[in-house]
This record gives C-alpha cells, structure tokens and sequence, in this order.
C-alpha cells in the first residue's frame, strides 16, 4: 500500500444552498471514517489551517466540520504558477451512533483533523449471556 | 507601408480569419466553463504547487497535509528542483470497520525547472499546519539591480 504513487486530487468545492456574503471558497476535506468498539474516528485533510480555525459541531446528529484557512499567499509578488486553489474547508455527515457529545476530542497535526466521537454506553455492544434454564 | 497581421486581413483575403475567430471562442467558452474567476493549471504529478515571484525570490508553496518532515526530502541542483516524500498513515489497529476511506497514502516525487537561477546556498523551507513553503533567493545576476546615473 505504502509503495504506491501518490495522484492529484482536484478540490471539490462545496455546493452550497443560497448564496454566501462572504466572498469565500469552501472545499470538500478527503476524510477517513472509522469506527471501533468505543468510538468513531473521523480524520479529515485540511492543510493549512490552524488549531485555532477548526470548528467542529455536532447537533441533531449531524457532524460539522469547518476548517477556517487564511490567506497565506505572499504580500507582495506575482503569481507564476497556481496548481491549487486555497480555501476553507466545509464538510457535513449524519451520525448514526449514539454520541457521548461531552467527550468529543478533536486534534489538528500536519495539516490533519482527527475528531474522535466516543460511543454513549447504551450503543456499546453488550454480550448477552444465555441462561440455561 | 503599414504592416498587416495576417490573422487581421480582411476576411475575402484571409479564409484563416474565420479559424481564427471560431477558436478565440472556444478559448473563452472553456475558460468560462473552467471556474468563476482564475483557471488553475490541473497539476498531474503530486503534489501540485503555487509559485510566486518577489523581487528577489522565488516562494513555493505545496499542500502536503499529513506528510512529517523527517518523511520529506528537498534537493537542488542548477534549477531543477525536486520534492520527494511520502505520506503514511498509522492505522489503528483496534479499528474494526472503515466507513470511508478517501486519503490517499504513497510516495511522491517532483521535479519541477525554476524559471530564474537562484542562490544554491541561499534556500529555506517551512513546513507547518501541512503546507510546505520553500523560499528561494534569487541568484545575485539575476536580481534587478539599479544603475546610477553620474554627472560628468
């Protein structure tokens, strides 16, 4: 797996509902979704932005993610090549699992979210024991 | 006499003007269809890059998230410019079912030509939230330079 070639992936921009005020740009992050016995892990691709822009929220079940990026182009200068667009990040699901919203933790390292979910205890899978009777 | 482009001739002296005219519009239409604003250039080697130009350097940048610096190798030599690298991920172990995967993991190499010369002594890179700048001074030759004017 490791010996593969990296590809471009091209930004996909977030269609959004309505029109924005803000003249900005929101792309869809490339996420990681994983789950085991005690909590859902998802992990989203945000490069540029700081711990300090990333919003996460989870309400009526749905997942919000925001990474909010400034503009890093130089003051000064010109552009000689773009191969990339730069722009915050937006990204939505519907939780299935019940989440225990108080222990939520979210990390932001290298350009990467982690946000871990940890399952409530009533969804945690409970072995049944079968009495003979 | 006043010299005429050929592709500005009249159109009974010039059958080329139509191709002309018919191609500049399908320039526009594809340019409109591209994106609202600047077209990017679709990068095809990882990862793609953005350069710009100060006055005396040259500043790179790369969307590298997930990529530790120890796992990431610059080089240069004359004014080839290569980025080598790779991007790991540690899966969990205890992970039991992926939902989703969409982060790609590998290696990636990039040789790109600068346009200027630059000061082989003289280059920085950052790399930090996941995005990789690389500052290049320009060679001293190439640098503008201001030529004061004496009076004799």
């Amino acid at each position: 797996m490791s010996e593969q070639e990296l590809q471009v992936q091209e930004k996909q921009m977030v269609q959004q509902e309505g029109e924005a005020t803000k003249p900005e740009k929101y792309f869809i992050p490339a996420v990681d979704i994983f789950e085991d016995e005690d909590k859902v892990t998802v992990v989203a691709e945000m490069p540029g932005v700081k711990t300090s822009g990333v919003d996460v929220a989870l309400e009526d079940d749905v997942l919000t993610i925001r990474g909010h990026q400034e503009d890093d182009a130089p003051k000064e200068g010109r552009l000689l090549l773009q191969e990339y667009e730069t722009g915050s990040y937006l990204r939505r699901f519907t939780v299935a699992e019940t989440i225990d919203q108080d222990k939520i933790q979210a990390t932001m390292t290298d350009g990467m979210l982690t946000v871990e979910l940890p399952k409530a205890a009533p969804a945690k899978p409970r072995k049944i024991e079968v009495q003979a009777g | 006499m006043a010299l005429i482009r050929f592709t500005e001739q009249p159109a009974f002296r010039n059958p080329w003007a139509e191709f002309e005219r018919i191609r500049q519009g399908l320039d526009e239409l594809s340019n409109s269809l591209i994106g609202q604003g600047r077209a990017h250039i679709h990068a095809t080697v990882y990862p793609p890059l953005n350069m710009y130009e100060t006055k005396d350097a040259l500043i790179l940048k790369a969307e590298l998230p997930g990529v530790h610096p120890d796992d990431l190798e610059i080089s240069l030599e004359g004014d080839t410019l290569t980025l080598q690298g790779k991007r790991l991920r540690k899966l969990d172990d205890k992970a039991t079912s992926y939902h989703r995967r969409e982060i790609a993991v590998g290696n990636f190499s990039r040789a790109l030509a600068l346009p200027t010369k630059v000061d082989l002594d003289n280059m920085k890179a950052t790399l930090a939230d996941g995005i990789l700048t690389i500052t290049l001074q320009k060679a001293d030759e190439v640098k503008p330079r201001q030529i004061k004017i004496s009076t004799d």
